[in-house]
């Protein structure tokens, strides 16, 4: 799935070029003492950290401390706001992605976001789902019928909502529109999945459901996920980055952050000391 | 937690509050005032103008005597004002439409640029309309006109003088504040999580914009447009040196006519005649014509908007 529009070049071997401790393996998404300024705000503080293929990373830490902002560098939704600057490098595949020749567009599509508040659009279910595909120049008819349908099973919603493609996906639930948000971005066949903070708005169940949800996807994407939630990160994610006040404290693999972790202050927070 | 002070406490008014009694009859007294006034005018020239309504009123084209009410009809000015207003709006909904799109989703918020430009359309909206119709004249009659006559190769004037399109364009001009703030309010009611969830899937912005923002803005653009109308279909001044005239005796076939309108009607009815009181009834069922038209023409554009609310919520 990663060999479609960018192919893969050789990716260095070995530990990545940047000092900070990274869970072994080569990394997928490289980031590069990348510093963030808001305005005369430095949200970001040399950031360097590596993210594996099929894996799922998440990013932790008190409100403010810049994992939001850290992930919507992936897709480039930071380009959406006046006034941010950014410096360093973040690699995907290889390829910067701040790089002058990157096409914006090339990258989200392969680069997907689910955002803490669901957004549907005010459109039919199937709408919703095809809305990526039709943009791309996909015309109605069986491939398109077929790519929603497998979007939707993917998702996890396919048995609640086949009966109904055709009614407003405003009409869901708040998890369905959550799960309904993630087929609509697994349509486009991406290879990342940036989700923040998908399930916070969500009930005990409804979150239930969507981790599950990652966990399954996880073996055909590179999830990325901004959590509140401490035992969210425990339960789903294979390696954690830690955060405070724009700068990353620990990265290192979810297990070791959770029960052996290095910085004080990582072991401050995982255990509710603070934050 | 039971104190003394607190149990010992009741809840039985002690004084009169003065201040809110008065307030609460000012409010009242004043929605009352405005109420009865458009009663009373409303009233008036239902009762002074229904009885000089017929159908041959309504549907005769008059000769040039036109202060005789026995023979008179208002159907030229029906379709003059109508049509007008039909071409200016075909003009001011995408402009209006664009200009606000560039505002809320191109131009940089906080560059001086924008703040020229949204200074400017607002100053629009408080030039006197007269002015609009002497800018009419200098701009789309004596310079675009005669530039196209001269362009095109007329012999006669044809467009350099004074036409439906220019008096609708100038109409255009006038109400284009209007249709501009409707739609930028609409559009900034949409969600940014809406356009974020587009651009997200990898959609240009235009195709964010065509394919999301727009559908959803629709009914606040339409509104703007209902505005327009209304503000439009009764000026007259904008008009008078632009396009309207005294007295036609064929109905307008073409842009580059002239033509006749009911308020301008109303006007001439009201000061040219050479008998006031025998005028009065139809000038009267003139403004009552007038009123029904503008009253029809936004039942029209409400209706549409009605049922794009409907199909967008239950598509939607």
């Amino acid at each position: 799935m990663s060999d479609t529009v960018l192919q893969k070049i050789e990716m260095p071997s070995g530990e990545p070029a940047s000092g900070k401790a990274t869970p072994a393996a080569t990394p997928f998404i490289e980031v590069e003492k990348l510093n963030l300024h808001y305005g005369a705000a430095h949200a970001l503080k040399d950031i360097s950290l590596g993210m594996k293929e099929r894996v799922v990373t998440a990013f932790i830490g008190p409100s403010g401390c810049g994992k939001s902002t850290l992930l919507r560098c992936l897709n480039r939704m930071n380009d959406l706001i006046d006034g941010v600057r950014i410096g360093g490098s973040m690699r995907i595949g290889g390829h910067d992605i701040y790089a002058k020749d990157v096409d914006v567009i090339e990258l989200r599509k392969r680069v997907g976001m689910v955002f803490q508040k669901s957004n549907p659009f005010p459109k039919s279910i199937y709408d919703n789902v095809a809305y990526g595909l039709r943009i791309q120049g996909m015309k109605s008819g069986g491939e398109l019928d077929a790519a929603v349908e497998q979007s939707l099973q993917s998702a996890a919603l396919w048995d609640e909502v086949k009966d109904r493609l055709h009614t407003s996906a405003l009409g869901l639930s708040g998890g369905q529109q959550q799960r309904l948000c993630i087929a609509r971005a697994i349509a486009v066949k991406p290879e990342i999945i940036l989700m923040d903070e998908p399930a916070s708005a969500l009930d005990p169940i409804a979150t239930s459901r969507i981790e599950d949800l990652i966990l399954e996807l996880k073996k055909d994407f590179t999830i990325v996920i901004v959590t509140h939630n401490m035992q969210q990160a425990a339960r789903i994610s294979d390696d954690t980055a830690f955060f405070y006040l724009g700068e990353l404290i620990e990265f290192a693999s979810t297990k070791k952050i959770f029960t052996n972790p290095t910085n004080k202050r990582t072991e401050d927070y995982v255990t509710g000391r603070f934050g | 937690m039971n104190s003394p002070a607190l149990s010992s406490r009741h809840f039985r008014a002690t004084k009169f509050d003065f201040g809110s009694f008065f307030f609460t009859g000012l409010t009242g007294l004043a929605t009352l005032c405005i109420l009865g006034i458009l009663a009373v005018i409303l009233f008036n020239i239902v009762a002074a103008g229904l009885p000089a309504i017929s159908w041959r009123f309504i549907s005769t084209i008059p000769k040039k005597d036109f202060f005789e009410p026995a023979t008179t009809g208002v159907l030229p000015m029906i379709l003059g004002t109508s049509i007008r207003v039909i071409v200016m709006t075909l003009f001011v909904i995408p402009i209006g439409v664009i200009t606000a799109i560039y505002l809320t989703e191109y131009a940089p918020n906080l560059s001086p640029v924008t703040r020229v430009i949204r200074a400017a359309v607002n100053n629009l909206a408080g030039v006197p309309s007269i002015v609009f119709g002497l800018f009419g004249v200098g701009f789309f009659i004596n310079f675009i006109g005669q530039g196209m006559d001269r362009a095109l190769g007329h012999e006669s004037v044809v467009w350099g003088q004074p036409a439906l399109l220019w008096a609708s364009l100038t109409l255009a001009v006038m109400t284009l504040p209007v249709v501009i703030v409707a739609t930028e309010e609409s559009l900034k009611a949409i969600p940014m999580g809406l356009r974020e969830g587009s651009l997200a899937l990898g959609a240009t912005k235009l195709q964010t914009i065509l394919r999301v923002v727009l559908p959803q803005a629709l009914p606040g653009i339409m509104t703007g447009g209902i505005l327009a109308i209304s503000r439009a279909a009764g000026e007259v001044a904008p008009i008078l040196l632009t396009g309207v005239a005294y007295y036609m005796a064929d109905l307008p076939t073409k842009l580059s006519d002239q033509f006749m309108d009911l308020g301008y009607h109303v006007f001439v009815l009201s000061t040219q005649s050479p008998d006031i009181e025998k005028t009065r009834p139809i000038t009267f069922a003139t403004v009552l014509v007038l009123l029904v038209l503008t009253f029809a023409l936004n039942f029209v554009a409400i209706i549409i908007r009605a049922r794009v609310r409907k199909k967008l919520r239950a598509l939607g």
